[in-house]
């Protein structure tokens, strides 16, 4: 997708808001030159402490999600016994809404940073363990057959086969996941913290009644999940050219 | 070359596939193994290539026995035997990027052998094969013809001695088919490699074909041979002999299903 096109879809969107504000005409819906005003007001200063605290939560638990449910994934689909063991284990874990555990990890782990990445992780694990075995076994036994008549072994299967076939999994995997991360991260960021952008918004929209200040809150969440779902977006393109090329043969 | 003594073979759950089977290949020989679907011949392929390991009795390949894949030996299948996520290039020199990845030890990669400028060596074989242009394209934006091509210079940049096919031409058209045949042909006289190939196709086997080996239906014991020594000579598709041979061969092949 073009820039130019992205921005249009901005501008569209925009004008749309603005004409509401106008219709409802309340403090509670404050025009988006108000809020973008605001928002760069308060981008250098309090609102980005916070937007930093929201971003490493959610970085912290993309990498810590990745380092453990990569190499998780990669054994289960190489394994068919481990994984027909574990894999009633996992169908019933994967679709269980990991949001409503909040309260059980704010028990055990405490307020800290810590729970609030622990919540997150636990979204992006299942996401990434199930998409990374699923493409780990859907490898085509032809193509194994192959690499391992060149000479590999189990260390050079890993390396040319199972490896590279995993990452464009794990890019997809972030990129279908990262929505709900940064809507979990809202929730967990409303209890038991000072920091970060879901409290921004709710202190600021609740407490406050600041609602320029409130949108502004919403507008960085937005930027949040956007900005990451479009890195992830270029880093896929980048390490995974092959997904992206057009077919120009057929077979 | 390859010597099947007594080999017993059955997957786990079904009845054998084969039992005591003897068979010999000799040095620079050009087999074809032809029988209908399920008749073995695949399975005889990958116990050739160390892939899968009979029950009883050995596979002895330039004089060992096999106990796992053996350096020198080819395997070209039908088809998704390249990396989808490598360039044509990178597909074909990555034979000899696991040679250097696991150095030169006997078991991955051949003893003693040092690996020189990798992409000098399966750039040459992509010359040759006139792939030269689409090294930087990926198996699924070229055409089957140019991925089977592809999956031949991986295997010669390799430098076997055995080349191993199953089915390589099966999804080809048919003068795609054609000119694969006769490049396998050419390559074969000049490097003086051992080849099977495995094919349904009864004028494949014609063609490619110096010894043919026909299977039957499950359990095989004792392999039936056909000689065909003038398959090597050019315009030999349009003799006579050819018609005959491949009446014979469709003959028995219904006798046998």
């Amino acid at each position: 997708m073009s820039g130019r096109k992205v921005a249009a879809a901005a501008l569209v969107i925009g004008i749309f808001w603005q004409v509401c504000a106008w219709l409802v005409d309340a403090a509670i819906l404050p025009g988006p030159l108000v809020v973008l005003v605001t928002f760069l007001r308060e981008a250098g200063g309090e609102l980005g402490g916070h937007f930093l605290a929201s971003f490493w939560r959610v970085l912290a638990s993309m990498l810590i999600s990745v380092a453990l449910a990569a190499p998780a994934g990669l054994i289960l689909g190489q394994s068919k016994r481990l994984n027909e063991l574990l894999s009633p284990v996992i169908y019933l874990l994967y679709p269980i809404p990991k949001v409503v555990l909040v309260p059980v990890v704010l028990l055990f782990l405490g307020i800290s940073d810590l729970s609030k990445i622990v919540i997150i992780f636990l979204i992006l694990f299942f996401q990434i363990l199930v998409l990374v075995r699923d493409q780990a076994a859907a490898i085509r036994p032809e193509l194994l057959y192959s690499v391992r008549s060149l000479g590999a072994g189990r260390r050079g299967l890993f390396r040319f086969v199972y490896l590279p076939a995993s990452i464009p999994a794990i890019l997809t995997a972030l990129r279908q996941s990262i929505g709900t991360a940064v809507a979990v991260l809202y929730i967990v960021e409303l209890t038991a913290t000072q920091r970060g952008l879901g409290y921004y918004i709710y202190f600021n929209g609740s407490t406050l009644f600041d609602y320029p200040k409130m949108y502004a809150g919403v507008l960085a969440m937005s930027l949040l999940g956007l900005g990451m779902y479009f890195a992830v977006d270029v880093l896929h393109r980048k390490v995974s050219p092959w997904q992206f090329q057009e077919e120009t043969k057929s077979r | 070359m390859i010597e099947f003594h007594s080999v017993d073979f059955h997957y786990p759950g079904h009845e054998s596939v084969f039992e005591g089977f003897d068979w010999q290949i000799g040095e620079g020989e050009a087999w074809a193994v032809l029988g209908p679907s399920g008749c073995g011949k695949s399975t005889l392929l990958y116990l050739m290539a160390g892939l899968r390991f009979p029950q009883r009795g050995r596979v002895v390949v330039a004089g060992e026995a096999l106990d796992k894949p053996r350096p020198r030996t080819g395997l070209i299948l039908q088809d998704y035997g390249l990396l989808p996520w490598a360039t044509v290039a990178e597909n074909a020199n990555l034979g000899l990027r696991l040679r250097k990845f696991y150095g030169p030890d006997g078991r991955h990669a051949p003893q003693g052998e040092v690996v020189g400028d990798i992409d000098r060596a399966a750039m040459g074989w992509l010359d040759r094969l006139g792939l030269a242009e689409v090294g930087a394209k990926y198996p699924g934006q070229i055409s089957g013809g140019q991925r089977q091509r592809t999956a031949i210079a991986r295997t010669l940049a390799t430098d076997p001695d055995v080349l191993l096919m199953d089915e390589p031409f099966a999804s080809l058209d048919a003068p795609t088919r054609q000119s694969l045949g006769r490049l396998v042909r050419e390559l074969r006289q000049e490097a003086g490699l051992t080849t099977v190939i495995v094919t349904h196709a009864i004028e494949e086997a014609a063609r490619l074909g110096e010894r043919i080996l026909l299977l039957g239906n499950p359990p095989n014991h004792s392999p039936v041979i056909i000689d065909n020594p003038n398959s090597v000579r050019i315009g030999y598709s349009e003799t006579e002999e050819y018609n005959q041979l491949c009446r014979q061969l469709r003959a028995r092949l219904e006798a046998a299903g």
